[in-house]
């Protein structure tokens, strides 16, 4: 009970605490593909099967530029399913099939004549389990810059340096980046999977429930590194804690058994939600 | 009663006597061969045996037993005899006597009966008289011990001059001179006779006209150092009281063992224990070192290593990581494991038929035509024997990286996928360093079975003797089409093909013993390794 009042406050301060963004009042149907100034990713008419059991129905959204976007819903619902759709980590679980169109700026990105590991390079992702490399904290930042050709010494060591600032990694770390990777704490390892991400210069970066397994204190520290960064990125992040959705995102989508139910302004969605299942889920009813 | 067998109690106890039993067995094998092996290094007092008869007897007791033959009614316990270690072989026509216990007046050890480890025909025990020169035909009476010992000294320096000259000065020679033979034989092989051609010829011919005169020059400097080595000869008068001459040339070493302290025998201990490890066997490999058998035991499994980890990490990367998972892979699973419990010997078949016979001989006609029909790949060598265990140990190591490469956690070929990796660079970058120490503990397992592996072997290129090590200092410094000697063979040699066998058994032993401790070092090392890699490699340290 004390629980739920806590978040409730929090979440009050949360929405009022976030900057202003313009109410732009989008439906969550066939309307969405007209595409809007300043959009990043359009999802057409997805479905999504692994196998024979279909995952993902019929979904449409636009993921604007330089700004954090949410998708939220109960476990199994395909949240997590349409992230990895975003830059095709998906095509590694055998008997896996997309039907309809994904696109980065314009280009669909399932069509036959896109290079994935270049697709992944403008497309980032951080995951659910922070996963750094046993290799040196360096190492671990340099690793996707050194694949995609840069050789040079005093570069990477300027890349790495800017991509732990950026993840806001850098001060703890500065002394010990060739320490392994491994004796960093939950939360810093996160980081510095993000510093990771960051370092290969995507346009885009995923992340899949980046906090599920930190501690409050290193959750609040991402978060606050997820605001800074929609400055240059585009983030989507997946997120099971309706509370952060609403602390980080300005646009929101609520899925339902593979549906996308309801898709727009963060605060229009937490504030009016116009489908009653979202209400439901989001009071608390159930999820 | 019920409740103690519901209880579990006896089956606590069934199981631990099975680990008690395990346990016991290891260490009694290891004990028997550690006290059967080491012991015999140790100096033992010789006896002198005064029989009732009259006669002397002058050896090691080496065992006793109750004679078959005297047990009757009236000695029911029968009567103990003796095992003496007599040596002479030459003399006495056998190193081992049996001395009835009835027929001993007296067992004494006189501090000045001498051992003498001899090059041909095994020990020698009786008392040093004096040196003879042949030349003066004077008997120079040397009893005193040190002047003994420089005698031996002398003789030794003067031995391996000889040596040195047979082994280096002439077998350079021979192998310069064997050269040329093959140039012009492959010259005359090539059928054309240009001008050019023919001036080479005849240099060659020339070249090997001059060596032949070096060679001959090389051979009457021999001659004339035999001949010193041959003037002198120790006078040794036997338990029998006969005297015999004993050339200084075929001494290896005197001992008094029953003057010797215990600083003393220590020392004589640890020298013999080494001369074991670092010399060359001689007399059909019953006596001296077994340095070339523990130099090929240890280079085949290191060129097997060489061989089978690449074969075996790629079959395991493109089965785990490029195949796709179906009742093919599954089948091509099963069969690698079957392959693992092929009888090694058939390896050794495969290996004959096709390294040896059909690859071999290929590569002879194709790139060694000139010293046909002698073979110089077409034969067992230490390449074929290292490819034929090789094949035999690919299963293991397969299977054991497959292992490693499936606990790589998935988060890591996500990591790196996601980052914009192909797969080829999430393979090479991040999961097979991750596995490592899987292949790390293949490559143990595989070096073990392949360090005791002798029947394939046999067939492939393993021999009782051989001539040169399969490394040296002579170009190209790796033979790989060298003959080679092995510890597991060397012990079947040691122990059933030679001339000798009770005298060779401690040899069995201790070769035994010594293969035991280089399967064991190596494994060490390997397992040291992983470990290292494993905390470098580890995956969780939160």
């Amino acid at each position: 009970m004390q629980q739920s009042s806590t978040a409730v406050s929090r979440f009050g301060n949360a929405l009022t605490l976030r900057p202003t963004v313009s109410p732009v009042n989008v439906p969550a149907d066939a309307t969405m593909l007209a595409p809007t100034a300043g959009s990043k990713m359009q999802v057409r008419m997805l479905d999504f099967f692994y196998g024979k059991t279909q995952a993902l129905f019929k979904v449409n959204l636009t993921i604007r530029q330089h700004s954090v976007t949410a998708f939220i819903g109960p476990s199994g619902c395909g949240k997590s399913t349409l992230l990895r759709c975003l830059n095709r980590m998906n095509d590694l679980v055998e008997g896996a099939k997309a039907v309809g169109r994904v696109e980065l700026d314009g280009t669909d990105i399932y069509a036959a004549h896109i290079d994935v590991t270049d697709l992944r390079k403008r497309v980032g992702m951080v995951f659910q389990k922070s996963n750094p490399f046993p290799k040196s904290i360096y190492d671990n930042v340099a690793y996707g810059p050194r694949l995609h050709g840069t050789k040079d010494k005093r570069t990477l060591d300027a890349l790495v340096q800017s991509s732990l600032e950026a993840a806001g990694l850098w001060d703890e770390v500065k002394d010990r980046l060739s320490h392994s990777a491994l004796g960093l704490s939950g939360g810093q390892q996160q980081r510095l999977c993000i510093a990771r991400a960051l370092a290969v210069q995507p346009e885009v970066i995923l992340m899949d429930e980046p906090c599920s397994a930190l501690d409050p204190i290193a959750t609040a520290k991402i978060e606050e590194l997820i605001f800074t960064l929609k400055d240059r990125y585009t983030v989507v992040i997946v997120t099971h804690n309706m509370q952060q959705a609403a602390r980080v995102s300005e646009q929101c989508g609520f899925f339902l058994m593979g549906e996308l139910v309801e898709f727009g302004d963060t605060k229009t969605i937490f504030t009016m939600p116009r489908d009653r299942r979202t209400e439901d889920y989001i009071t608390g009813r159930f999820g | 009663m019920k409740d103690f067998w519901r209880g579990g109690s006896l089956f606590v106890w069934v199981s631990a006597s099975g680990v008690a039993i395990s346990l016991l067995m290891v260490g009694g094998m290891l004990t028997l061969i550690m006290v059967q092996g080491l012991g015999q290094f140790w100096p033992a007092p010789l006896e002198e045996v005064m029989l009732t008869n009259g006669q002397t007897v002058i050896g090691q007791a080496v065992g006793e037993e109750a004679s078959p033959s005297s047990i009757n009614e009236q000695h029911p316990e029968g009567q103990t005899r003796y095992r003496f270690k007599v040596g002479n072989r030459d003399a006495f026509g056998s190193d081992f006597r049996w001395i009835n216990g009835a027929d001993i007046a007296a067992r004494t050890t006189p501090l000045d009966l001498v051992g003498i480890e001899r090059r041909e025909w095994g020990p020698a025990y009786g008392r040093v008289l004096g040196v003879l020169d042949r030349g003066t035909n004077a008997v120079e009476e040397i009893t005193a011990w040190p002047d003994i010992l420089e005698a031996i000294r002398e003789a030794q320096a003067l031995h391996y001059r000889i040596q040195h000259i047979e082994r280096e000065e002439v077998g350079d020679i021979n192998r310069r001179i064997e050269a040329a033979r093959l140039e012009r034989r492959r010259l005359t092989l090539e059928g054309t006779f240009s001008p050019r051609e023919q001036d080479k010829d005849s240099e060659l011919a020339a070249t090997m006209a001059g060596l032949e005169q070096e060679y001959h020059s090389k051979t009457s400097e021999l001659e004339s150092l035999y001949h010193r080595a041959e003037q002198k000869s120790l006078i040794l008068k036997l338990s029998n009281g006969k005297t015999t001459r004993l050339p200084l040339a075929q001494v290896i070493a005197v001992t008094r063992p029953n003057a010797m302290g215990w600083f003393e025998k220590a020392t004589t201990y640890v020298a013999s224990l080494w001369g074991f490890v670092s010399g060359e066997p001689r007399e059909a490999n019953t006596e001296g070192g077994i340095f070339p058998a523990i130099f090929g035991t240890v280079l085949m499994v290191f060129l097997m290593t060489l061989a089978v980890v690449p074969f075996g990490v790629m079959a395991a990367v493109y089965l785990r990581e490029y195949a796709r998972q179906g009742a093919v892979v599954r089948l091509v699973r099963i069969a690698v494991n079957n392959l693992a419990g092929v009888p090694s010997i058939v390896f050794g078949v495969f290996g004959l038929a096709f390294f040896i016979y059909a690859l071999g001989g290929s590569l002879d006609q194709w790139l060694f035509p000139e010293s046909l029909p002698n073979p110089t790949f077409g034969t067992g060598g230490i390449l074929w024997a290292s490819l034929t265990l090789a094949l035999l140990t690919v299963p293991v190591v397969i299977v054991a990286t497959e292992e490693g490469l499936s606990a790589v956690p998935r988060d890591f070929r996500e990591g790196s996928l996601g980052l914009g990796a192909t797969r080829f660079e999430t393979i090479r970058h991040v999961i097979v360093p991750c596995a490592l120490p899987g292949i790390l503990t293949g490559l143990i397992l595989a070096m073990a079975r392949a360090a005791g592996e002798v029947a394939p072997l046999m067939l492939t290129g393993v021999v009782k003797l051989a001539p040169s090590l399969p490394l040296d200092g002579q170009f190209p410094f790796l033979h790989l089409d060298r003959k080679f000697m092995h510890l597991g063979f060397h012990i079947y040699d040691v122990g059933f093909q030679s001339p000798n066998v009770e005298a060779a058994k401690p040899m069995v032993y201790m070769t035994t013993l010594v293969l035991i401790v280089v399967v064991v070092t190596l494994n060490f090392l390997a397992v040291v390794l992983r470990d290292r890699l494993r905390k470098r490699y580890a995956t969780s340290g939160v």
